[in-house]
């Protein structure tokens, strides 16, 4: 079977590669580019563990073909941090222990950036609502709620 | 494991109709795929060409007139109508019902459109845009067709949609004056599939006192969206009280067709069809007999 030119960004990095039109965006990620933040879990798109920005919009990585993101801006759980420098929401999860086993952890962060980039000062339902795809299962959903809760009350303002 | 197929990309409606022509003995159309790609990875459906039309922009818009009503292009995706000032002003059950369909990454990647050609009976738009009167918009490479959402739906997973045809547009006539709509779903976990759902449209006569027109369609309780049609029919030209409204659900129930699976009994259903039947006739009565 053919395979096809995909040409996208990811992280602000560029990328070309040739791939399977049966592949799924979080295959290339993890197996072609070697990002393997984004975890597959569920695999079946009801986990949102595999959760990556693709411009802008939080979207499951297991349940878009790779080819779909031709073009696109793709934004990893590993392009959150700048450098070795944590970004205000990972400082936060760590902070408030907002993670146990950690599976989940990658796709929170990337949908808690999601709820923030377009509102940065959610309420506390507001922000159960943006995670509420996001399944953990050690349920530390609370602590996970606060670090985001502390990030929107701007108590991570500096970069740390 | 997805099986390898060939992957063609169209990126105008037109292109789109002429491959689809050509290779309709085996190709599947995707879009968002949020439900495909799961029948696919399941070897459910391995189709030989898969036609992307993710970018089709002159399928993703949201037009209203008040002469015409509204009309929605296919590929608008959910989180579009979910976020659309207009949508929530005119519609605001499209967006309850929105805020509640799935994750947010789905409703960000799915669409309008592909939620309704793969004919999911728990599918939440389906009762809705059945209650709101909708009529879809298909189109070949030769023709346009509408048809009343209502007869757009055949069977589990099973559309009106020909091999060759393309579902373009979602449209909703103008809506009659006093009218409003209600939907809820019953699920164990929030924005999962409701085990059952009811949509009811209520309109009021100009007084606001008797019932003019009633549209009950029940989720998950048919091999497709159905119509309550007796139940309707008892609460047309009525005055509501109580009883006529336990009499109708009762009606809605004894209507509904559902099948037993791992989340619910037949009884248990039919049980869900009566108690939100009731409380989503009530829910749109109560807004509808207020509106001027």
């Amino acid at each position: 079977m053919a395979k096809y030119l995909l040409c996208f960004t990811v992280n602000g990095e560029y990328h070309e590669l040739y791939i399977k039109p049966k592949r799924l965006l979080v295959e290339v990620l993890r197996d072609d580019l070697g990002l393997t933040g984004t975890k597959r879990a569920c695999n079946t798109g009801a986990c949102a563990a595999c959760t990556v920005l693709l411009n802008g919009a939080s979207v499951k990585s297991c349940s878009v073909l790779a080819l779909q993101a031709d073009g696109a801006e793709i934004l990893t759980v590993e392009g959150l941090a700048d450098g070795a420098r944590l970004s205000p929401l990972q400082r936060s999860f760590l902070d408030h222990g907002a993670y146990q086993c950690g599976f989940c952890t990658p796709g929170m962060l990337v949908s808690a950036q999601a709820l923030l980039d377009e509102n940065p000062k959610p309420t506390r339902e507001e922000i159960r609502e943006g995670i509420q795809g996001n399944i953990c299962r050690c349920t530390g959903y609370n602590s996970i709620i606060r670090a985001v809760e502390a990030v929107a009350k701007g108590k991570y303002k500096e970069k740390g | 494991m997805i099986r390898d197929f060939v992957y063609l990309r169209a990126d105008t409606l037109k292109e789109t109709l002429d491959i689809l022509e050509q290779c309709k003995d085996d190709s599947k159309i995707i879009c968002g795929g949020q439900s495909l790609l799961i029948l696919m990875r399941q070897g459910l459906v391995s189709p030989r060409y898969l036609i992307d039309i993710k970018h089709l922009e002159e399928l993703d818009y949201i037009k209203f007139s008040s002469q015409e009503g509204l009309k929605i292009g296919a590929i608008t995706t959910h989180r579009t109508l979910e976020k659309s000032a207009l949508i929530k002003k005119r519609y605001p059950v499209l967006v309850d019902m929105e805020k509640n369909l799935a994750s947010v990454q789905t409703r960000n990647w799915g669409t309008i459109g592909g939620n309704l050609a793969h004919g999911d009976p728990t599918g939440d738009p389906g009762p809705v845009f059945i209650a709101l009167n909708a009529i879809v918009k298909t189109a070949n490479k030769e023709r346009e067709r509408t048809l009343p959402l209502e007869e757009f739906f055949i069977d589990f997973f099973e559309t009106a949609l020909e091999e060759n045809e393309l579902l373009i547009e979602i449209q909703i006539p103008v809506v009659p004056p006093k009218t409003a709509v209600a939907y809820e779903k019953f699920n164990i976990i929030k924005n999962d599939q409701g085990i059952v759902s009811v949509a009811a449209s209520m309109t009021a006569d100009d007084s606001g006192i008797k019932c003019k027109d009633a549209r009950i369609v029940l989720g998950a309780a048919a091999p497709v969206p159905k119509r309550a049609k007796a139940a309707e029919q008892m609460l047309r030209g009525q005055k509501l009280n109580e009883r006529l409204l336990d009499q109708a659900a009762e009606k809605a129930s004894k209507e509904a067709e559902p099948v037993a699976d791992v989340h619910a009994s037949e009884d248990y259903r039919k049980f869900l069809v009566k108690a939100l039947t009731k409380k989503m006739v009530m829910r749109s009565w109560e807004q509808a007999k207020r509106l001027t």
